[in-house]
């Protein structure tokens, strides 16, 4: 590919400017004639049935023009099919502190603020449910009554021979973890700014999922979708927190439909903090049976999971928490078993490798061990268990790319993890770890056999080429590869290439920026369309000079032959030509992943066209008197089969870290007494600048016979191994292991004083016998 | 966070002029300096005070000069900052410009004050968050309900004491001259403090913090120490602050060691100070003086990280303060 002239090549990305400078639009930003303010009043209590709702004292104060509650929404929704469990205002029950019970349009927010201190509510306590024990104990509240129990969902797999593999094993280990949960905070606040015009409802909103949204909204506000337009303005990180549809987005449509006035909320950041759907909390145990010479014989995890009070997409994180685990080790036979419980805290969603970050730490921790106890090179153990690249796993997903073993040569001589591990001075350590994640999911959210991303290209007559797409940048850079991606097809700059994205009239369909989908197929949309747009235009070319068409090509702004480069036409000429002969210069490409469900129920999370494999080694300082865990330096690894920009891939997998080591050392999305413990960005530990060390980023490059150049997934895959390789690190340091997460100064002092700190059961649930599944016929064992 | 509720400013050139203000305008009315502890309660709703009186434009309240014999004046309107920067205060005091240099972040430091920051409200994570959340707890002690969250049983509430530069101002054995409507007097440091989280100042409210003075170091050194989850922004979740003479021989002549964070005020830790007088600042001296700091600090489950683990941490940083100042010496 040494022709190309954009891709690889190092760019600001294309908005990189208006951010930096202030230019850029955020819905907050945005304000419309005759705009209203709207606040929503939070539920005060955990959990409690709401016996009396008078919102009369505030409708009379002046300045006020709409107060809704929940009979006002009444229709229940949710973003996966299968769990239609939210309200946008709570109906009878409220079900977490700050769940929305009402909401208020007036003049300004003060206002606003002002009637909500008027709503009468009186509650009736209910006992709270804040953990996973407690949710599944006998006897307890249930979070919804209509179901029998606490459990949202559960599910039990097997594939291939378990018991055999734990009965040929020479030793099998066993070990719990726990993962206290955390949330995204994106540095843009929620907003939404929703107008009505009488027959057609029009929101700017903060959402990574505008096609979603509009579904929702079809559902709850029941409007057709052809009256509902969708937009996303500039958005200031999503991590999966905007992922969601929210009871501020159907409130401010309904609110705006109510008064006939555009109508704004904008959350402030302790109500992001209500918002959430963050990192679950997973309590897990991972049991392992391994062949002498370290040869996995079979693996079985049981993840439990607390979801908070609504489904969200909690069906799919629960099922994430077992479908990976086999995508960086040949594990011949595997048994899953996950639970997602009901609890009264705000519901968890997707965060940044949704519901596999969990597993993760624990399988790389556990592999830890159990090298330590077969007396195997940490490293060495996991050689000896890698995928192969084009294969299969036990669990019926399609490897296909896969630069996992050079990622890890790399990442560990570069830092010189062999000499280092054991060697260091009491105190310092290094850690290792791996991982893989998808390139987007294989599954739509809901079932459908469609495209899930489509790309229009449109050239006008001076060249300028315009992309439409409903991909959303939420600052990972969408906009900018498909600029790329067009103009690399179309020999072009990237300035010369304008991306109009994320507005539902204007666009066509791409399902939304989550499960690191984008770039592979909005990716692959693009590069279609941007193909036909250069068959078009070449053939035009040809015929009008004629010239073989077999040898023209665009490159530089121009449509040549290259073995003549006196030859051809400016790219603004060849326009021209094509307009005259083709007519309008419009072009669309769409990309659908390929079929890769297995045969089972709960197939559908886990399969994607490909996977992005990492690598990491950490290294820290502790200091064994005050408890403290300072994180010297990072090195990763990051198989992202092409590197579309390398300062774009070097950007996430930086952000990536960042995100990593405040969920391993400090971020905890806690609760006291029913109550988040601290919604602030004082209280809720995110990392510092001095907080952050310096980050190694080697980009390999493993060239994806399927993705867009050979791209595949950057963004959230790499920091997955980060979070295990501080545990590992933090071992390899003081010789003491503290398994769960955040590793806080005080867990690191117990465990100095206890050798461990860490969960040590899970509680009992009667899992129903698993599903077995034969392995898929392209499944070899391992020779 | 909401955002901030209406106020009337008032823009004094004097500290006598200011402090007239506060006396003659009620209890609705507080000083306002760089506002970066005032300005975030207004908005969570602690306070909702009607009028500012704002310290920025009273000239005498600027500037830091030694006197001829070593005598340090800080004028209360000087920010952290310029305190951290200022040569006259890092030859004179450079314990009070490092403990400066750990508040918060750059940001915060540019408009931030050593008079606010010896006045900074206590602080509770049952309290210092936004209205809405203190309801849904229903309220505490210091927000006007009838019990503290944190220790249900009692009668006062443990907010605690979180300047970073108090611990050091006691260490030294500061004075702060507060100038009140009636006329100005002299406070030593400590005497500034109550050990009561919500009645925290030792002042009359219309009293102007001007100066602070710190006596003449004669060979005082001191130093000191700061525990935080993050290397920026946060709160202290224990202060050590030292501050030893020895004599030619090495004996410890004076010793004080003060703690913040453990408590609504600093808290000085005599019997380890006794421990260290005429002793050599050996291991084994330190060590028997950390120890009995430790055992004063009784830190609440009401900020980050667990009270055992900010206790043992004294003992800890105890330990290092008085090793750093054998270091010095
Ligand atoms: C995110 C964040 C982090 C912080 N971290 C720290 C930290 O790590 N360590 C720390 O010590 N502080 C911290 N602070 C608190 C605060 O920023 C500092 O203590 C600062 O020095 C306060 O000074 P100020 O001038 O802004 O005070 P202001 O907010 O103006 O005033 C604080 C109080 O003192 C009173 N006051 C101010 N000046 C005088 C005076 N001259 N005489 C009498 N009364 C006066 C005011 O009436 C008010 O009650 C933090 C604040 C924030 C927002
Ligand atoms: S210590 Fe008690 S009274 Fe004081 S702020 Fe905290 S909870 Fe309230």
């Amino acid at each position: 590919m040494s022709e190309l002239s954009v891709v690889g090549t190092r760019r600001p990305k294309v908005d990189a400017v208006a951010k930096v400078t202030g230019r850029a639009r955020y819905t907050d930003d945005l304000r419309a004639p005759r705009m209203l303010a709207a606040k929503l009043l939070r539920s005060s209590r955990t959990h409690a049935r709401i016996v009396r709702l008078d919102v009369s004292h505030a409708l009379a104060l002046p300045g006020v023009h709409a107060v809704l509650t929940g009979a006002d929404l009444p229709i229940a929704y949710g973003i996966l099919p299968v769990s239609q469990d939210e309200h946008a205002l709570a109906l009878e029950k409220v079900r977490y502190a700050g769940e929305p019970v009402a909401a208020v349009a007036a003049d300004d927010e003060e206002t606003a603020e002002r009637a909500l201190a008027l709503v009468e509510v009186e509650y009736e306590d209910l006992p709270a449910v804040m953990s996973i024990e407690q949710a599944l104990a006998v006897g307890a509240a249930a979070v919804h009554e209509e179901r029998p129990t606490n459990v949202h969902r559960a599910a039990a797999l097997e594939f291939g021979d378990v018991d055999g593999g734990f009965e040929a094993a020479d030793h099998v280990r066993e070990d719990i973890f726990f993962v206290h949960g955390n949330t995204h905070v994106p540095l843009e606040e929620h907003a939404t700014l929703a107008e009505w015009d009488g027959s057609k409802l029009t929101m700017h909103t903060s959402t990574q999922v505008p096609h979603y949204l509009q579904r929702a909204l079809e559902r709850v506000l029941e409007l057709p979708t052809s009256r509902i337009r969708v937009i996303v303005p500039a958005l200031g990180g999503g991590f999966g927190g905007k992922c969601d549809p929210f009871s501020h987005e159907l409130t401010a449509a309904k609110l705006a439909i109510v008064t006939g006035r555009p109508v704004k909320i904008a959350l402030t950041r302790e109500e992001v903090f209500y918002a959430h759907r963050g990192r679950h909390p997973v309590l897990m145990r991972v049991r392992s049976g391994f062949a002498r010479d370290g040869r996995i014989t079979a693996m079985e995890f049981r993840c439990l999971l607390d979801g908070g009070a609504y489904g969200s997409y909690g069906a799919a994180s629960m099922l994430y928490t077992g479908a990976l685990q086999t995508t960086t080790y040949a594990i011949p036979a595997y048994r899953f078993e996950g639970l997602r419980a009901y609890t009264t805290k705000p519901p968890c969603g997707p965060k940044r490798g949704h519901g596999t970050p969990q597993p993760r730490f624990a399988l790389e921790c556990h592999l830890d061990k159990v090298a330590e106890e077969l007396g195997l090179d940490p490293i060495e153990l996991r050689r000896r268990n890698l995928v192969e690249p084009f294969s299969w796993t036990v669990n019926h997903l399609r490897i296909t790319s896969c630069a996992l073993e050079e990622c890890i040569d790399r990442v560990v001589e570069a830092s010189g993890f062999e000499e280092k591990r054991g060697r260091l001075p009491h105190g310092r350590g290094v850690g290792f770890a791996v991982s893989a994640y998808m390139s987007g999911a294989g599954l739509p959210i809901y079932a459908n056999e469609l495209p899930q991303s489509e790309v229009q290209i449109k050239v006008d007559r001076g060249g300028g080429v315009t992309v439409y797409s409903m991909a959303t940048d939420i600052g990972q850079g969408s906009d900018s590869v498909l600029a790329y991606l067009t103009a690399e097809v179309l020999g072009l700059e990237p300035a010369d290439v304008a991306v109009v994205s994320a507005d539902t009239d204007l666009t066509p369909i791409d399902l939304g920026s989550y499960s690191s989908r984008v770039t592979f197929m909005a990716g692959n949309a693009a590069v279609e369309a941007a193909e036909r747009m250069r068959a078009l235009v070449l053939g035009a070319v040809a015929e009008q000079l004629g010239l073989p068409l077999d040898r023209l090509v665009l490159r530089g702004g121009r449509a040549l032959d290259p073995g003549d480069p006196e030859s051809g036409v400016p790219w603004v000429e060849a326009i021209r030509i094509a307009a005259a002969s083709r007519g309008p210069l419009v072009t669309a490409g769409s990309y659908r992943p390929p079929d890769l469900a297995g045969p089972y129920k709960g197939a559908g999370v886990g399969p994607s066209p490909a996977y992005s494999f990492s690598a990491a080694v950490v290294e820290v300082d502790c200091d064994p008197e005050t408890g403290e865990v300072r994180v010297e330096k990072v090195w990763v690894a990051h198989d992202v089969g092409r590197a579309l920009n390398p300062l774009l891939v070097e950007g996430q997998i930086e952000g990536s870290v960042y995100m990593a080591l405040g969920e391993a050392l400090l971020e905890n999305h806690a609760f006291r007494d029913g109550v988040h413990l601290g919604p602030s960005l004082l209280d809720y530990k995110t990392p510092t600048a001095l907080d952050m060390p310096e980050v190694v980023s080697i980009v390999v490059e493993s060239d994806d016979p399927e993705g867009p150049f050979g791209a595949k997934e950057v963004g959230q895959g790499v920091l997955l191994p980060v979070i295990p390789a501080v545990a590992n690190a933090v071992h390899d340091a003081l010789g003491v292991r503290v398994d769960e997460v955040p590793i806080t100064a005080d867990k690191v002092i117990r465990a100095l004083r206890q050798g461990r700190v860490g969960p040590k059961r899970l509680p009992d649930f009667p899992f129903r016998d698993a599903v077995r599944v034969d392995p898929p016929a392209q499944w070899r064992a391992a020779p | 966070m909401m955002r901030l509720p209406p106020f009337r400013l008032l823009r004094p050139r004097t500290a006598a002029e200011a402090a007239g203000l506060l006396a003659s305008s009620g209890t609705d009315t507080l000083a306002v300096a760089g506002g970066t502890d005032l300005y975030p309660n207004m908005k969570r709703r602690q306070v909702t005070p009607r009028t500012l009186v704002s310290l920025r434009g009273i000239d005498e309240l600027r500037g830091c000069r030694a006197g001829e014999d070593g005598e340090l004046r800080i004028g209360a309107g000087t920010t952290l900052r310029q305190l951290v920067a200022d040569p006259v205060v890092t030859s004179h005091a450079p314990a009070l410009a490092r403990a400066a240099a750990l508040v918060s972040s750059p940001q915060v430091r540019t408009v931030a004050t050593v008079g606010g920051n010896l006045c900074i409200d206590t602080r509770c994570n049952y309290y210092d968050l936004p209205e809405g959340w203190r309801a849904s707890i229903g309220f505490c002690l210091k927000a006007g309900s009838d019990v503290c969250r944190v220790a249900p049983g009692g009668e006062r509430c443990w907010a605690i004491s979180s300047s970073d530069l108090a611990p050091v101002a006691v260490a030294l054995d500061a004075h702060v001259r507060l100038v009140g409507a009636g006329g100005e007097r002299m406070l030593p440091a400590a005497e500034l403090y109550e050990d009561d989280g919500i009645r925290y100042l030792g002042k009359r409210p219309d009293e102007i913090l001007a100066d602070v003075i710190v006596p003449p170091g004669r060979g005082l050194r001191a130093t000191y120490r700061k525990v935080r989850q993050r290397g920026s922004i946060d709160f202290p979740l224990l202060g050590v602050a030292a501050a030893v003479r020895t004599s030619e021989d090495g004996a410890c002549e004076e010793a004080r060691i003060v703690l913040g964070a453990v408590a609504s005020r600093p808290v000085r830790c005599l019997e380890a100070e006794q421990a260290l007088a005429g002793r050599r600042l050996e291991p084994g001296a330190i060590e028997a003086a950390a120890e009995l700091a430790a055992a004063v600090a009784k830190p609440m489950e009401n900020t980050d990280l667990t009270p055992l683990y900010r206790k043992r941490m004294v003992q800890v940083h105890v330990t290092r303060a008085l090793a750093e100042l054998t270091e010095l010496g």
